[in-house]
């Protein structure tokens, strides 16, 4: 009975859509076994934590009221009156560390195992775009609740922006609302997390995706010169999505259990005339780019050291989008790559740079 | 270079075209700068009692839109100083231990002349004039 309600559907929708590129994925795709196959499934837990994101998301928008005298209070309110209210944003909270967390891990995965080579040149692009625009709903969302500490994050966070060249002080007006922060950034970083990121992040999420689908899984070197019989594969369907689907089971526990043992605190209310409170810290994801701009000095040369510090980033940045147009000489007889050992000094600065943040 | 009609067509249409791109994106971006709202000046704020101010401690008033830091020091004095870190807008605090400023953002270090001694502040903070008019404490912006 379900099976032929089930194909009468299928049928009626392939007359008038044709599904056969659903099938052809459904049916053919299929994942290469090795052992590297792990970091496969990076992107998947991201994508999980994605919809985690909105669906949380799409929820706290029913209670929050943004406003310099509301947002404080409206977010108390979720977490102390509204039902679950706490656990919802807690997952919020954490659910957004974890899915930052999991796109460097991917995007780092993909370095290694240099998947972003031809013909994945765009996939990279477009992953890279992803992932600048995940910092920008971390920085933006961050502001929301109206606390201290969001309140001199966004301060100091929007004051670097101001230092660029020619752009950075329009570009601070514009993001702030005016020459500081007040109710009229949030209302702008409410704008920007609610409407203008969502819209942007689905084109790139979506065009991130079709790519994938259309190239395929990438076989790393190791796998592709492997005897035709010597290579094991497993159907996409049903056999990968079922451990996907285990592991975002799991990762879902993992956040609940954080959401209640760990739950995210609200702090003071954001107070325009109130001194910086001690310890004030980015979130973890922006410390090694906050911590080497507290290294460098003042001024390099005749050039504002921070400055040097943003721009440097930046260039660093464009570099990394542009990797796959990069050639880096192989060298045969080296044991690793010199493209590795780049990626492995990008790893060990960021993860040196960020517990120097936590030390210091 | 000869000029036919081709080429004199496609020039017209891309120039009309990058016209018009320009007419919905300069509203667009002029949209984005917010208006100048018109601050009342401020030239001076009264800021309460001098005899109840204790010794050795602070408090942040505002001054007009500004924060202003406003201590009294050990001996007694009254300092009036502009609150927001010179270097990325924090606001300052004073520290009663070691009779400094300090800013909690990058651990900033100005002395009680506001004089940025330690830490990334690049310029001293802009000092204000306090007095007393009848134990009353008043800052006016100096100069
Ligand atoms: S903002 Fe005060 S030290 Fe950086």
């Amino acid at each position: 009975m379900m099976k032929k309600i089930t194909s009468n559907l299928v049928s009626w929708l392939d007359e008038r859509f044709d599904l056969t590129p659903i099938r052809n994925l459904l049916l053919h795709k299929k994942v290469p076994i090795h052992k590297h196959s792990l970091w496969y499934y990076l992107g998947g837990v991201t994508l999980f934590l994605f919809f985690i994101q909105l669906v949380t998301g799409i929820l706290l928008l029913l209670y929050y009221k943004p406003g310099e005298d509301s947002a404080y209070e409206s977010v108390r309110f979720i977490v102390t009156e509204v039902k679950f209210g706490w656990l919802i944003r807690n997952v919020h909270s954490w659910s957004a560390n974890l899915l930052i967390f999991f796109a460097f891990l991917h995007m780092f995965s993909v370095f290694f195992t240099q998947s972003y080579k031809k013909p994945r040149e765009l996939t990279w692009i477009t992953g890279f775009v992803i992932l600048a625009l995940a910092l920008a709903f971390g920085f933006s969302g961050y502001l929301l609740p109206w606390n201290e500490l969001a309140f001199f994050a966004t301060k100091v966070g929007t004051d670097i922006i101001g230092i660029l060249p020619v752009v950075g002080e329009k570009l601070r007006v514009i993001l702030r609302g005016g020459e500081d922060v007040t109710g009229a950034t949030l209302s702008r970083f409410f704008g920007i997390h609610v409407a203008i990121l969502p819209a942007i992040f689905t084109f790139f999420l979506v065009l991130h995706l079709l790519f994938i689908q259309r190239q395929g899984m990438h076989e790393p070197e190791h796998f592709k010169n492997l005897p035709e019989d010597k290579k094991k594969y497993i159907p996409f369907f049903p056999d990968f999505a079922l451990r996907d689907a285990l592991l975002w089971l799991i990762v879902f526990n993992v956040i609940i259990f954080l959401a209640l043992y760990f739950p995210w605190e609200l702090g003071n209310k954001a107070d325009p005339f109130a001194s910086a409170p001690s310890g004030i810290k980015p979130e973890w994801y922006f410390l090694f780019m906050f911590q080497t701009l507290k290294f460098l000095p003042a001024h390099i040369l005749f050039i504002d050291g921070e400055l040097l510090g943003v721009l440097a980033f930046g260039l660093a940045g464009l570099l990394w989008m542009l990797i796959p147009f990069i050639k880096l000489k192989e060298k045969p007889n080296w044991k690793i790559q010199p493209i590795t050992i780049v990626g492995i000094l990008v790893v060990s600065f960021i993860v040196v740079m960020t517990i120097l943040g936590y030390l210091l | 270079m000869t000029l036919n009609r081709k080429k004199f067509l496609n020039i017209l249409l891309s120039l009309s075209g990058i016209a018009g791109l320009g007419a919905i994106f300069y509203p667009i971006f002029s949209y984005l700068i917010p208006p100048k709202i018109s601050e009342p000046k401020v030239n001076s704020v009264k800021v309460g009692s001098a005899s109840d101010f204790p010794n050795n401690s602070y408090k942040i008033v505002k001054f007009g839109r500004k924060p202003v830091i406003l201590i009294k020091t050990v001996e007694g004095d009254f300092k009036a100083l502009s609150a927001t870190c010179t270097h990325l807008e924090c606001i300052v605090q004073y520290k009663s231990d070691t009779h400094q400023i300090w800013c909690a953002c990058h651990n900033g270090i100005y002395d009680l002349n506001g004089r940025n001694v330690s830490g990334p502040p690049p310029r001293p903070l802009t000092p204000y004039d306090v007095k007393i008019i009848n134990d009353e404490i008043v800052i006016t912006s100096a100069g």
